[in-house]
């Protein structure tokens, strides 16, 4: 009888602290034991946001090696915990459905994508950079030494890490090459 | 910012809850100008004529900072004789070469003395400052957003009364003198009082107790004068003392989480990392000429060769010696500017054969679209890293030239390699965000499938060409070949240990210990850095950029938490916060000062730590010692902030208003009608629109929404963003869809001589129509984060704008264009061509419009 009682929220409001029923009175078990999805995630890794350049705080939940759930960082003194729709969305960025897996490949002349083994690519695109490297080699022009290549381009950069962006630069000014350019301007 | 900077803006109205006027200039009303408490709506592309007008106001109305304007700015120094104003020839600076389409800066210098700029192309006086005979015209530029600094060699004269004739202060007087309020409401379509109301705002606002602060972003660079808008609002910052103090400074908001560390460690064509210039090509260049010419005599650049030789020792190790002049013959030379737009020139040439896209989307993000894709077409291969299938990657099957038939895929001999990315939370790294802080993330998870990080991909591509390439004597593998290239691998798909490269880019001493500072670095092979901006993010063996100390837990300044460059300094400059014996200019804007021993306050000082206010170089002091204990701009060649900058920009020593490349107006203010040196580009599927075209009489401009990024590779393909802003639209008045028939949520078709493109139409007071020039001018706005492809979908803004560059930066001018709009869609398949010809008849465009001076 009690127990009955007690699962109605006018009986709950009147006997108990909550008297403008606003708040526990008005819970339902369902809503009383629900849990966050954060909190039962195995562990909290702190990242950034990836969107923007301010540079939010971000607090990554990981459940059985999966990313559940990105929120705010509240210590963050960037952000203070807050994130833009954006930023919001990272969840759906990073876990969505329109993410790919898997290396496609487009042969020349060709109407439509085909697979191929990451290895397989990796070995491709080495030999195309050498390649193309060799054919756009200068060792001068008009007459002063330049030592490069114009036969490969790179574009992009403002995604990626710094340290990305670090090897970038060595790796392809090692080869030879000049025109490196990221979104810095666009 | 409340748009595109949402959590950024959190800080603004923080301000204004303590009081703080917020003035928003904007064409748009947007979600800032609803939280201002002034919008002010100007024409797109007219801002350099409303700052310059604040300048004149300032300079007319004697609202100088004086004493900050004496101590700290050039505003005393005098120019030589031989400048030439625009006020003396119509429009254009002295040394212009119309042949060439350049500036020879010469002229520009101060008297008696030749100074290196602190950013910005500086190699353009190479022979004058080596001697050295050059048979290469230099033409690239350098960055505009950099760290700069430089030398200078022989003496400035000052004028402490700032009455000679020839001191910057008057040279500024009699320049901006025509900048009047009158002007402003002509150029600008600002009225009068509107106009009045913002100087006094701002004039106000700033001295001793207060200051005021200017933020912005690609509304401002991407024109053919975006560098001289920046310019345009240091004069005035500097003016007022709102520079190196707190509340003040002239902030970019920058849009990609680390287009700040892209720049720093720039994968860009003529910056080496830490804005150390990429060097030109030159009769037996040594590293030694190089530092003379791209170095300084006096300030931090003084130091160039330390930076320079431990950068070399970082990428080559032990096959740079003092021999082989630390391996700086491996570097690759410039001839010219190898920018993105030459690029896709290059391509559309024959001469590029390969192209690498790194989580950047160009069929859709960059100007006149149309040949980005062209360009890619005619390429062997196409390698596109990203997280879905962009529009970069499928141009050959779906993109807009297979619809109206100018491609067919059958005949497309680009072979494409995508590979799926890691994402953020699957590796670990650094941003620097748009402050100069650089912020650790931490891996979370193991990336699935073929997605790879960048760092993944970057290192082991390198790995497999140097194994391809091991024994080879060629000379050309050399650098290739004696690269260090050894990063500790982990885990199943062996990642390379992102700290370790991070550690790279702080550098090592001799002992291989990291190093704390960049001051430790030396010339003579024993340090090794790879940025020098960003020594001491690794000191103590330490990720900095990790540290998280809440800010619950430290005061204002936040010092513990992540890293910014350089020396964790908050604010650049910081030693003007001070007054030239070293107390805070008041206590409400106390942020650093001289206790009588060192410098000390609440930030990181930006000077020497012992150098005392009162400290004067002995003669003949170079680098950092040349510095004063009042040379507050410790880059810079004179120490001082450039109200007139002598050096670095390759457009003019003082920024003028030009119209826009294509502008339905005449320049009121000169008979110049646009920067005589912008850069232009000739090509067939890139025409320009003529002046004051009665056939494209609207404006056109460009921007974000909160709810999408960029050219939307990462918010077009989210369900809970492509809810939010489902398709393309553009913004127009009612009195401009009354003009043209538009309904509101019917489609639009806008058309400029490169495309047309639909929209649907969204009938806003958001958008106002202005006074300009004596007549009515309507605006459109463009959101430009659309594509064929993804959830939200729409054509590109960016299809419609030329490739017309700032001569500077080579930044597009996206941001002010003229157009035409019709209501209805636009024609499908080789109608629309037809359609654009039609246009272009009607304009009476040639190969020629546009091409002028």
């Amino acid at each position: 009888m009690r127990g009955w009682l007690e699962s109605w929220p006018v009986y709950r409001q009147f006997r108990g602290e909550d008297r403008s029923g606003r708040g526990e009175s008005a819970m339902s078990r369902r809503t009383a034991e629900l849990r966050p999805r954060v909190g039962t995630a195995d562990r909290v890794v702190k990242s950034v946001c990836p969107y923007c350049a301010v540079g939010c705080g971000q607090d990554v939940f990981v459940k059985d090696e999966k990313v559940v759930q990105i929120e705010g960082d509240p210590d963050s003194p960037v952000s203070r915990g807050r994130l833009c729709p954006k930023g919001s969305a990272s969840l759906q960025l990073t876990t969505g459905s329109a993410r790919r897996y898997d290396v496609l490949y487009r042969r020349p002349y060709g109407t439509e994508w085909e697979r191929l083994s990451l290895d397989e690519a990796m070995d491709m695109i080495a030999d195309r950079v050498i390649e193309a490297r060799e054919r756009g080699w200068q060792w001068e022009e008009d007459g002063a030494r330049v030592r490069r290549t114009m036969g490969f381009a790179s574009l992009g950069g403002a995604t990626l890490d710094n340290e990305e962006n670090y090897l970038i630069k060595k790796l392809f000014t090692a080869l030879g090459a000049i025109q490196i350019e990221n979104q810095a301007r666009i | 910012m409340a748009e595109c900077h949402p959590v950024g803006f959190q800080w603004v109205m923080e301000a204004k809850a303590r009081g703080a006027t917020v003035v928003h200039v904007d064409p748009r009303f947007t979600r800032t100008s609803a939280l201002a408490d002034l919008h002010v709506p100007l024409r797109a592309g007219s801002d350099i004529a409303f700052l310059g007008g604040l300048v004149n106001y300032v300079l007319t109305h004697e609202k100088d900072f004086r004493e900050y304007v004496l101590a700290y700015t050039n505003a005393a120094t005098i120019v030589g004789e031989e400048f030439r104003d625009t006020e003396d020839l119509d429009g254009v600076f002295s040394g212009l070469d119309r042949e060439n389409r350049s500036y020879d800066p010469m002229t520009w210098q101060y008297e008696g003395a030749v100074v290196q700029a602190a950013s910005g192309e500086r190699d353009q006086e190479y022979e004058e400052r080596t001697e050295a005979e050059s048979t290469i015209r230099e033409a690239a530029r350098g960055e505009a957003h950099g760290a700069g600094g430089a030398g200078v060699s022989g003496e400035i004269h000052t004028d402490e009364t700032l009455t000679h004739p020839r001191c910057v202060f008057q040279i500024l007087k009699r320049h901006y003198a025509r900048y009047t309020p009158e002007m402003v409401e002509q150029v600008c379509g600002v009225p009068q009082e509107t106009f009045r109301r913002v100087c006094e705002l701002v004039t106000e606002n700033s001295g001793r107790e207060r200051t005021t602060a200017f933020a912005y972003a690609v509304g401002w660079t991407q024109h053919t004068v975006g560098a001289q808008y920046i310019r345009t609002a240091s004069i005035l910052q500097s003016l007022l003392g709102n520079i190196g103090r707190p509340g003040g400074g002239i902030l970019a908001l920058r849009g990609h989480a680390s287009i700040q560390g892209s720049t720093d460690i720039p994968t860009l064509f003529n910056l080496l990392p830490g804005y150390i210039p990429m060097p030109h090509a030159h009769q037996n260049e040594t590293l030694d000429e190089f530092v003379q010419a791209e170095g300084a005599e006096k300030g931090y650049w003084g130091n160039l060769r330390s930076y320079l030789v431990s950068l070399m020792k970082a990428w080559w190790g032990p096959a740079a010696t003092e021999d082989n002049d630390y391996a700086f013959g491996y570097l690759p030379r410039l001839t010219g500017s190898h920018s993105t737009y030459e690029t896709v020139m290059a391509q559309l040439e024959g001469t590029c054969h390969g192209y690498f896209l790194m989580g950047e989307n160009p069929a859709v993000g960059s100007a006149n679209a149309k040949m980005q894709r062209l360009g890619m077409a005619a390429l062997d291969w196409l390698v596109v890293r990203d997280f879905s299938l962009i529009e970069s990657a499928t141009w050959w099957k779906d993109g807009p030239e297979i619809e109206t038939g100018e491609l067919r895929t059958e005949d497309i001999g680009t072979e494409v390699f995508f590979l799926p990315a890691a994402a953020h939370t699957e590796k670990s790294g650094s941003f620097t965000n748009t402050q100069r802080l650089l912020q650790w993330h931490r891996q979370a998870v193991e990336p699935q499938g073929d997605a790879r990080s960048d760092l993944w991909f970057t290192y082991h591509l390198g790995r497999r060409i140097r194994a391809k390439l091991a024994g080879s004597a060629d000379e050309m593998n050399r650098p290739l070949l004696d690269l260090t290239w050894d990063y500790p691998v982990h885990g199943a798909i062996a990642e390379p240990d992102a700290e370790a490269v991070l550690a790279e880019i702080n550098g090592s001493g001799p002992d291989g210990r990291p190093l704390s500072a960049y001051t430790e670095l030396t010339d003579d092979g024993s340090t090794s850095c790879g940025c020098w901006i960003y020594c001491g993010v690794y000191a103590d063996g330490v990720n900095q950029a990790d540290r998280r100390k809440p800010r619950t837990e430290q005061d204002w300044v936040a010092k513990e938490w992540a890293w910014a460059w350089p020396a964790n300094r908050r604010i650049l400059y910081n030693r003007a916060s001070a007054d030239p014996d070293g107390r805070p200019w008041s206590e409400r804007k106390a942020y650093v000062w001289w206790d009588g021993q060192k410098w000390t306050g609440h930030d990181v000082p930006d000077f020497e730590p012992g150098k005392a206010p009162d400290y004067r170089p002995e003669e003949g002091a170079k680098g950092p010692d040349a510095l004063s204990g009042t040379d507050a701009f410790i880059m810079q060649a004179d120490g001082k902030a450039w109200l007139y900058a002598p050096a670095g920009l390759v457009d003019g020593p003082l920024p003028a208003h030009y119209e826009p490349h294509e502008s339905p107006f005449t320049n009121p203010l000169y008979s110049q009608q646009s920067n005589p040196v912008r850069q232009v580009i000739r090509h067939p599927e890139n025409r320009y629109q003529p002046p004051g075209s009665e056939v494209f009489p609207y404006v056109t401009t460009t921007y974000r929404l909160t709810e999408h990024h960029t050219a939307g590779g990462m918010s077009r393909w989210l369900p809970y963003l492509a809810e939010l802003q489902p398709e393309f639209f553009c913004e127009i008045s009612p009195e401009l869809a009354a003009e043209r028939g538009l309904e509101h949520l019917g489609w639009a078709t806008i058309v400029t001589a490169r495309t047309a493109i639909e929209a649907r139409v969204l009938v806003t007071e958001r958008l106002t129509p202005l006074r300009v020039g004596g007549r009515t001018l309507h605006q459109v706005g463009l959101p430009y984060h659309w594509g064929p492809n993804g959830l939200s979908t729409g054509d590109a803004a960016n299809e419609l704008a030329p490739v017309v560059l700032d001569p500077n930066t080579h930044i597009q001018e996206v941001k002010a264009m003229a157009c035409d709009i019709r209501p209805g869609r636009r024609p499908r398949g080789p109608a629309l061509l037809e359609f654009v010809r039609e246009y272009r008849r009607r304009a009476g465009i040639t190969d020629e419009t546009g091409m002028e001076m």
